[in-house]
């Protein structure tokens, strides 16, 4: 079957291909439309450069696109705006056919390219913001915006006729042939959920892409994946910000550090330790301390004030040689947020063996948590002395995330001896 | 044995460690936000930074010197997971 050409602007062409039975994409991610692979191909008047390509098993239909807008002769820029095989599939084979073209990707994608291609012995132009690749009469300008959502992403804006080719940014997983965002079925739910499963992670980075993207005039957004948006595209960029913006008014955010402490409870003694390290973190000026007993509440809105707080503590009892399910349910639903650097810290009351809480410690060393100070476990019903030491506990918790914690000096040997780490 | 003196300036606390310690093995018992990701030298997620006592420092291997030039790392960066503590005091932090 022959496809139409279809044109973005004059000399520019959409060359990607539909998957329209795709329901899983990449383990995290349902789709009920499926996907597209979007690649684009844009003509100057002394070069033609490709931008992405497509997953593997569409390579026919890219190369088949591709042909009927280009000579493989003509083709002097790839464009590389993300390395994942779902658009660097056809890539081999394109370099293969067309060997005069030089392969420009983002700084941060060379050792994955080298991975990508198994071979130390590439040609490539690394490029940053502020770099630019000339077509004649065109140019393709850069933007480096790491981790949206790989380290190597990056985003092309072609200067003259104000488009944006924008890798994953702005894009999601809605097949629809019809192309355009003005054309096609409703896709806002799947914008709107392609954001919160791959882009939320990076809230941070999104914001520093949005600075470089903002003051750039947009006629039309061509992202990787799903409708193609000229209608209205900086409604999708302010969109963006609006998402990677806190949920909520944060009302201490300028006077305190938030400290979150979920905690569940058998007999109420690890509810009791969880009161003890409140108070003792309320006593430190500057820190907001809340409680959650998780038996009252479901993972999503704890995954989001997660998303906001500065510390989480965890106390959970030890029921048969481990830590209790809705903690560890709640520890396996943060990869949607970034947590990296955070505070974070266990305790709990246990009848026998007590292993909840250096398991609980290890796992939020695993998340990339900072885990100053060593938990505190009680051996069932917490004595008056017991709930001095959580109170400790808090407001050690407390100190560290005020920044005045006391400067300890341990040996080396401490550590080891200690199965998770020395007393703080 | 000799000894050396590592200061994780993010959570205020100095560790005395046999000299030929790696820098990961320390970080991440005491709970410092030095975090790690292959631990193998080669996705430089340890990257953090010497705040002084880098002479103190085993010498970058090529692999490490590899794996920073490709992260644009400044002089004073080093993986914790590659980097040893040969001796005196080094005051580290994330980064």
């Amino acid at each position: 079957m022959s496809c139409e050409q279809v044109s973005l602007a004059p000399g520019v062409f959409w060359i990607g291909a539909l998957d329209p039975q795709l329901r899983v994409f990449d383990v995290i991610l349902k789709t009920a439309n499926g996907t597209s692979y979007n690649a684009y191909c844009v003509r100057g008047e002394t070069g033609v450069a490709v931008i992405d390509t497509v997953k593997a098993e569409f390579a026919d239909t890219f190369f088949e696109r591709l042909e009927q807008v280009a000579r493989y002769d003509e083709i002097t820029v790839i464009v590389l705006n993300h390395l994942e095989p779902d658009h660097t599939g056809a890539l081999p084979e394109l370099m293969r056919r067309a060997p005069k073209a030089r392969l420009y990707i983002s700084v941060k994608a060379q050792t994955m390219l080298k991975a990508l291609l198994k071979s130390e012995d590439l040609s490539y132009v690394p490029v940053d913001t502020g770099d630019s690749v000339d077509l004649g009469g065109r140019t393709l300008a850069f933007l480096n915006t790491p981790f949206l959502h790989w380290p190597d992403t990056q985003c092309t804006y072609l200067k003259e006729d104000a488009l944006l080719f924008s890798g994953d940014v702005f894009g999601c997983h809605f097949c629809d042939s019809r192309l355009f965002n003005d054309r096609v079925g409703d896709f806002r739910f799947s914008f709107e959920y392609y954001y919160q499963h791959i882009m939320r992670p990076f809230r941070e980075h999104v914001r520093h892409g949005l600075d470089l993207i903002e003051p750039l005039e947009l006629k039309l957004i061509a992202p990787a994946h799903g409708p193609i948006l000229r209608d209205g595209p900086r409604a999708y960029v302010q969109r963006y910000r609006q998402l990677a913006a806190p949920l909520l008014h944060n009302e201490a955010a300028d006077r305190a550090k938030t400290l979150l402490i979920f905690y569940i409870s058998s007999y109420g003694n690890t509810a009791r330790m969880a009161l003890a390290v409140r108070d003792g973190a309320e006593e430190i000026d500057g820190v907001r301390a809340s409680l959650y007993d998780l038996q009252g509440g479901e993972v999503t809105p704890f995954v989001d004030l997660i998303e906001e707080g500065d510390g989480i503590v965890f106390g959970s009892p030890t029921i048969n040689g481990d830590a209790v399910k809705p903690i560890w349910d709640l520890l396996s639903s943060l990869a949607v947020v970034n947590i990296k650097d955070k505070l974070g810290a266990a305790f709990g009351s246990y009848g026998w063996t007590g292993e909840a809480v250096q398991m609980l410690e290890d796992r939020l060393r695993g998340l990339k948590l900072r885990v100053p100070v060593a938990g505190v476990r009680v051996k069932l019903i917490p004595t008056d002395e017991e709930l001095d030491r959580c109170r400790l506990f808090g407001r050690q918790l407390a100190e560290h995330l005020t920044g005045r914690a006391t400067r300890r000096v341990i040996d080396m040997s401490e550590l080891l001896k200690e199965p998770s780490h020395a007393q703080g | 044995m000799p000894k050396a003196n590592v200061t994780f300036e993010d959570i205020g606390v100095t560790v005395t460690v046999p000299a030929g310690t790696r820098l990961i093995e320390i970080s991440e018992k005491v709970g410092a936000g030095i975090t790690y990701g292959c631990r193998e030298g080669e996705c430089a997620t340890c990257m953090m930074k010497i705040v002084s006592g880098m002479e103190n420092m085993s010498e970058r291997s090529v692999l490490e010197d590899k794996v920073l030039q490709e992260n644009m790392a400044g002089r004073s960066h080093r993986l914790a997971c590659q980097a040893q503590v040969l001796g005196g005091d080094v005051v580290v932090r994330p980064g």
